[in-house]
């Protein structure tokens, strides 16, 4: 079942980058190929999206054809604690528009702690702050360098 | 003459009180991320680069080489504490250095490393300074078609040793490229692949890139699990981290080799640490008299691949600065910062900015030196910072990426994309695909294009030209050659033993 995952991850992988074989070549087909001067802008966009479609279809063959598959089988459990931290993190940057880096980044380690390592709310609150704080000043105020800022107007 | 002159000119440079502070910086951040599991140098380095900007280019990279091979002495102490690499080099010393911390002899596993490390990192700069300037002086004669050769070299040797699928392999270096042809095509003014966008009309910045798919996805994929690894007792006090007579006596052949192979292994373009400190172990192995007693914990196991992967460093620097070509992640990274900072890696390189490249070679004696003292008294500190919860060690390393990218280009869509290369790299890891080779084809892709378009520009379209000039058809027939080497069983079946170990 888990080895099963893995190699439909290579299945879809394959069929991902053999879309964006395609993508890249009915693009470069638009652009000039050679001109008196010598190749145009579509010449390598044309040639390396021809290997990555021939490259992608290999690898889905050779999945179709039940070839070897290496790495370790797919844990679902830890792959969903990954993107949590990857959607959360997606989340607090889109939030720098509206809260700015400091707010959003203590909500973003707030939810580390407290979520994702089940540490108490107090620690978590505490480690937040901190580090929230500590960007701010070593960035923004010590080194000078502008942080994205919010509505709140830092 | 001109190699002793460069050097007391480099000494000049490095000795100046602004490079000896970013070279203590580099070296001590370099041990800090070493110690660090999940946190590697080329994650740290692409981190860090936004902030170099502002320096002066001497003490930039003077500090970001500082971080390169510090990371590799800091490597060791988690190998032989936690049985964890602190980065993918020091794999093979948690084999007899952990066995050894076991027996009680941590001490002297620290010290044989720190000690292996000074000597072979230091043959490795001498490597380095004696090869380099009569290499770039012969890449002179270099022109287009050689350069597109040498490039596709370079990326067939990276594709071949990265990664347990050379297809899998070669989609990541070809997804590179596409990423480098992203933006408008110099030659032609038109836009490419710009999806109507006006801020990807300059290019996707190579920083987003580097620190999405190493930092973030290292971060992302550290991060799947909960628990933390029991760290082992340090020896407190100089005396009990010093190794005996015995053990130096036991490692004389351990210094040499290490010293050996991983300054050739780091010349070739995908050779990298790693496989320097392996095939250091299996020749120390092969050739001891107690080879029937390596993985219970000998010393000289501990030695050799330490050795080995900090003479790697200044091998690696050889392609990189002579011909611009780098040979893994992290100098891809070191190539894109020379460049950012307005320098052209390659066989002028040396001749035009001697001050920068004798600089460089003098900081790494220094820095070697450094290393040593900070190593063998201050493990016992170093080895406090695995006691940092990961709760609060991977905000930190999110916030100092995002700060990274947005002070590089003050735009919330870098930070968007930021985002897309994150959740990227921590695919790859998770579907095997290698990080080096998109890294490699990203940093070499526009060159490679340019290279290959002047040619026929010179050749007026005719492909000949690639293969009608000695040194380039040497190189693109070893580029083939090396592509076909998975078809052929008993080769391939050589490299996926030498992965798999």
């Amino acid at each position: 079942m888990e080895d099963g995952t893995r190699k439909s991850g290579d299945l879809w992988s394959g069929i991902a980058l053999a879309a964006l074989g395609v993508y890249i070549i009915v693009q470069a087909w638009q652009w000039e190929y050679s001109s008196p001067e010598g190749p145009g802008p579509g010449f390598f966009p044309l040639w390396y999206g021809i290997g990555m479609l021939a490259l992608a279809a290999l690898l889905v063959v050779s999945h179709l054809r039940g070839a070897a598959v290496y790495g370790k089988p797919a844990d679902w459990k830890r792959i969903a604690r990954a993107l949590s931290a990857w959607l959360a993190l997606a989340v607090s940057v889109a939030l720098f528009k509206i809260l700015g880096f400091v707010a959003s980044f203590a909500l973003l380690t707030y939810f580390i702690v407290a979520v994702m390592y089940r540490r108490p709310v107090r620690t978590a609150a505490i480690s937040a702050f901190a580090t929230a704080a500590g960007f701010y000043l070593v960035f923004e105020l010590a080194l000078g360098m502008s942080l994205p800022s919010g509505m709140l107007g830092f | 003459m001109d190699i002793l002159s460069g050097l007391l000119n480099g000494f000049a440079v490095a000795l100046a009180p602004a490079n000896l502070l970013w070279c203590f910086v580099g070296v001590f951040l370099g041990t800090v991320v070493g110690v660090l599991p999940g946190l590697g140098p080329p994650a740290t380095i692409a981190m860090l680069l936004p902030l170099t900007f502002s320096m002066n280019p001497a003490g930039a990279i003077i500090m970001l080489a500082g971080i390169y091979y510090g990371a590799k002495y800091g490597g060791s102490t988690t190998s032989i504490l936690m049985n964890v690499p602190g980065e993918s080099a020091s794999v093979v010393t948690c084999i007899d250095g952990y066995q050894m911390a076991r027996k009680g002899r941590a001490g002297a596993a620290l010290g044989i490393a720190a000690i292996a490390s000074f000597v072979a990192g230091t043959v490795g700069v001498l490597g380095l300074m004696l090869v380099a300037p009569p290499l770039a002086k012969f890449a002179l004669s270099f022109s287009s078609p050689e350069y597109f050769a040498l490039m596709s070299l370079g990326l067939a040797l990276v594709v071949l040793l990265a990664g347990r699928s050379i297809v899998k392999a070669l989609l990541a270096a070809l997804f590179g490229l596409w990423i480098a042809s992203i933006g408008t095509d110099l030659f032609s003014t038109n836009s490419r692949f710009t999806f109507g966008r006006m801020e990807l009309l300059s290019g996707i910045d190579f920083i987003v890139v580097a620190i999405g798919v190493f930092a973030l996805g290292e971060v992302l994929g550290n991060m799947e699990a909960r628990e933390e690894t029991q760290l082992l007792e340090v020896p407190k006090g100089l005396r009990n981290l010093l190794p005996t007579w015995q053990d130096l006596k036991d490692c004389r052949f351990a210094f040499a080799n290490g010293s050996v192979i991983g300054f050739l292994v780091g010349t070739l373009p995908g050779g990298g640490s790693t496989i320097a400190s392996f095939l250091s172990y299996g020749l120390e192995k092969a050739v001891s008299r107690r080879r029937d007693q390596f993985g219970t914990g000998v010393i000289e196991g501990v030695a050799a691949p330490e050795g080995a992967n900090n003479s790697e460093t200044g091998g690696a620097l050889v392609p990189l600065l002579t011909l611009g070509i780098p040979g893994s992640g992290t100098t891809a990274i070191l190539l894109a910062a020379l460049v950012l900072w307005g320098f052209k890696p390659g066989p002028l390189f040396i001749p035009e900015h001697p001050d920068l490249f004798w600089g460089l070679v003098a900081s790494m004696y220094i820095g070697n030196v450094m290393l040593l003292v900070l190593n063998l008294p201050l493990v016992p500190l170093f080895a406090q910072v695995l006691r940092m919860p990961v709760y609060l060690l991977y905000p930190l390393i999110l916030g100092v990426s995002l700060v990274g990218v947005y002070s590089a280009s003050g735009s919330l869509f870098d930070l968007g994309l930021l985002m897309v290369f994150g959740l990227l790299g921590y695919l790859m890891r998770k579907l095997d695909y290698p990080a080096a080779p998109l890294i490699l084809g990203l940093a070499l892709g526009s060159g490679m294009e340019r290279a290959l378009r002047q040619s026929l520009m010179m050749s007026q379209g005719e492909l000949s030209i690639l293969v009608s000039r000695p040194i380039s058809a040497v190189m693109l027939s070893l580029a083939v050659v090396i592509l076909l080497i998975p078809l052929f069983g008993k080769l391939n079946a050589w490299r996926l033993r030498a992965l798999e170990s």
